[in-house]
């Protein structure tokens, strides 16, 4: 049976380092397809609008080169651009789209060259079916003219450096620190995961719906008091979510000089 | 252990960001280039990042950080580890000297193929018109074709004035587009391991055999060859090309005698196909235009040896090209050191 295709395509550097890119899927593709497409049509009549005029030199001319801008429009739109905005059309841009090597290198001429002229191939029988299945039993989720380039189509979105600390909240008062001892504990009983788990349900928060968003933080602060229990006087009128968030601060250090170095008192 | 989260964004964050504006700055075209202190300065900032993401890794999962080195990662890897030779300028006359004919040669077998499975077509068309006449009928389908070449030659010779004037750069132009559009399918469906290449050029010289067998049981050898040759001495090579460049792809993608994978093979026809491609193009582009300012003119406006010779002139030439040129190059029988494009 063929493996269903995977979202993403990590890469081994010689140096031991593993980082993944993720896998473009249909739909993304297919609407910055359609995009192209519209661009095109929107070149090639702005050129028409332009080259019209010259009818009245000669009409035959003019036409002729109307069939040749056409032509040379639709071969080598996404050609120059894909390789002029390395790997990106205009329609790729607004889909957070690109175009790459298989292996993650440089893309080179030849490869965006040899992905578009077979495009016609992947358009068989209509309406990209070819292409399209191609995709979809491909572990890399590439259509043939990607096969046939060593290319694959990855998903960039924008990623910023992370605000943490605008996440955390950090800077405002934070009851843990008051016993260094518990939170010492909790820091050595937390795992990597439990603590990612915390920290990423603090950095989503707010794409939550409210009643997910109360059971997530009931679950995660339920089991962060199993690993190491603050007394009641610290955590009474804390709600879930400000536990949790009292327990990533502590746990990532963030916000904080040292732990030691916090005043006591509450 | 959990990473300090807080200590490890104070001390990375300003590498990154150094990272991320040369990034930005080698992304704004395909020819950015780094200075040596730049490229030196470049590769410490991705080591860094790079140790970097190995330690997120090791001590602790923050997704949204290790995203973000990632991106980084990624996009400077490509960058950093490019070995492949790498230069793209337009460098015409050396792709016409050199390299296009160093590309044909190295797969003449393909070439020759192509052509004999297009005169395998074409035999198969000549008998069955021998056979049956009527096959023109159902097989031609083109409706200027189908009727009687004595007719059409005397309709033809019977012309004086220029019957093409003020249409012959529009039909140049038809010509060039449908001839490419189809010669480039033809290099496409090599992805069908091969067999939609064979089958095009077999109804190509399918096309071409019963149409000749018809003009010359007709009498009308000799305008076939006035006809046919000063646009068809490039255009059915050209044709031909492209069946040579469908059948490159075909044989990487079934892998005859190669210990390769698939990927590494077609990998490595891939600058060949484009060079082909381009060789099409080209001989596509000076077809069309003879085909619509030369080839339509006949006896009485044009001596049918004139162009019969300036045709057959052209296959000479073109054949001397193909077997000839950018012999004796530093590159000569080998694959391209760097790629070129027309």
């Amino acid at each position: 049976m063929t493996p269903l295709p995977r979202d993403d395509l990590v890469i081994r550097t010689p140096e031991g380092i593993d980082f993944s890119l993720v896998l473009a899927g249909p739909v993304p593709r297919a609407l910055a397809l359609t995009l192209d497409r519209i661009v095109v049509v929107v070149i090639f009549f702005v050129l028409q609008q332009v080259l019209t005029p010259f009818a009245v030199l000669s009409p035959d001319l003019a036409v002729a080169a109307v069939i040749l801008t056409y032509f040379a429009v639709d071969i080598g739109y996404a050609m120059f651009l894909e390789w002029f905005w390395r790997g990106q059309t205009l329609g790729k841009r607004v889909l957070h789209l690109r175009v790459m090597d298989e292996e993650a290198l440089r893309l080179r001429f030849s490869q965006v060259a040899v992905r578009n002229l077979l495009r016609f191939v992947d358009f068989l029988p209509g309406l990209y079916l070819l292409g399209g299945l191609a995709a979809a039993i491909s572990r890399r989720r590439q259509r043939l003219g990607d096969l046939a380039a060593g290319t694959i189509v990855i998903r960039e979105p924008r990623v910023g450096e992370p605000d943490i600390q605008a996440a955390l909240a950090a800077g405002k008062y934070n009851s843990f620190r008051e016993l260094p001892h518990v939170a010492a504990r909790l820091r050595q009983r937390t795992t990597p995961a439990e603590a990612a788990v915390a920290l990423h349900a603090l950095l989503r928060r707010d794409r939550l719906e409210p009643e997910a968003r109360r059971e997530l933080f009931a679950a995660v602060a339920g089991q962060l008091r199993r690993l190491a229990e603050f007394p009641p006087h610290l955590t009474e009128g804390l709600s879930d979510e400000q536990y949790v968030r009292n327990a990533v601060e502590v746990l990532y250090a963030t916000g904080a000089k040292g732990l030691a170095d916090e005043p006591g008192g509450r | 252990m959990i990473v300090d989260l807080d200590k490890f964004l104070a001390e990375g964050r300003c590498y990154w960001a150094e990272l991320e504006a040369a990034l930005e700055r080698m992304g704004r075209g395909p020819d950015a280039k780094l200075d040596l202190p730049a490229a030196q300065r470049f590769h410490y900032l991705y080591e860094r990042t790079a140790a970097d993401l190995a330690r997120l890794e090791t001590f602790a999962s923050a997704p949204a950080v290790r995203q973000y080195l990632e991106s980084l990662v990624s996009r400077a890897y490509c960058q950093i580890h490019e070995a492949r030779a790498f230069r793209l300028r337009l460098a015409p006359l050396r792709w016409l000297g050199g390299t296009l004919p160093r590309t044909f040669r190295r797969h003449a077998r393909a070439f020759a193929l192509s052509a004999a499975v297009t005169l395998v077509g074409a035999a198969f068309g000549a008998f069955a018109f021998a056979v049956d006449p009527e096959a023109k009928d159902a097989i031609v389908p083109f409706r200027q074709l189908l009727e009687r070449p004595s007719g059409r030659v005397a309709r033809e010779e019977s012309r004086r004035a220029d019957h093409l004037a003020g249409h012959k750069a529009t039909g140049a132009a038809m010509y060039m587009h449908n001839n490419i559009s189809v010669s480039l399918r033809a290099m496409a469906l090599g992805m069908t391991w091969g067999v939609g290449t064979v089958a095009m050029l077999f109804y190509n010289g399918v096309l071409l055999g019963l149409i000749s067998a018809d003009y010359v049981a007709d009498g009308q050898a000799v305008f076939l060859l006035g006809w046919l040759l000063p646009h068809g001495a490039t255009e059915i090579p050209a044709i031909l090309l492209a069946g040579q460049a469908g059948l490159v792809l075909g044989g990487a993608m079934i892998g005859w005698g190669s210990r390769l994978g698939l990927r590494r093979r077609l990998r490595a026809v891939g600058p060949d196909l484009v060079t082909l491609a381009g060789g099409v193009a080209l001989l596509l582009v000076w077809a069309g235009i003879v085909e619509a300012f030369f080839s339509q003119y006949h006896e009485p406006v044009l001596p049918y040896a004139v162009k019969i010779v300036f045709g057959a002139a052209q296959l000479v030439a073109l054949t001397l090209y193909l077997a000839l040129a950018g012999r004796g190059g530093a590159a000569a029988g080998t694959a391209p050191p760097v790629e070129t494009r027309p």
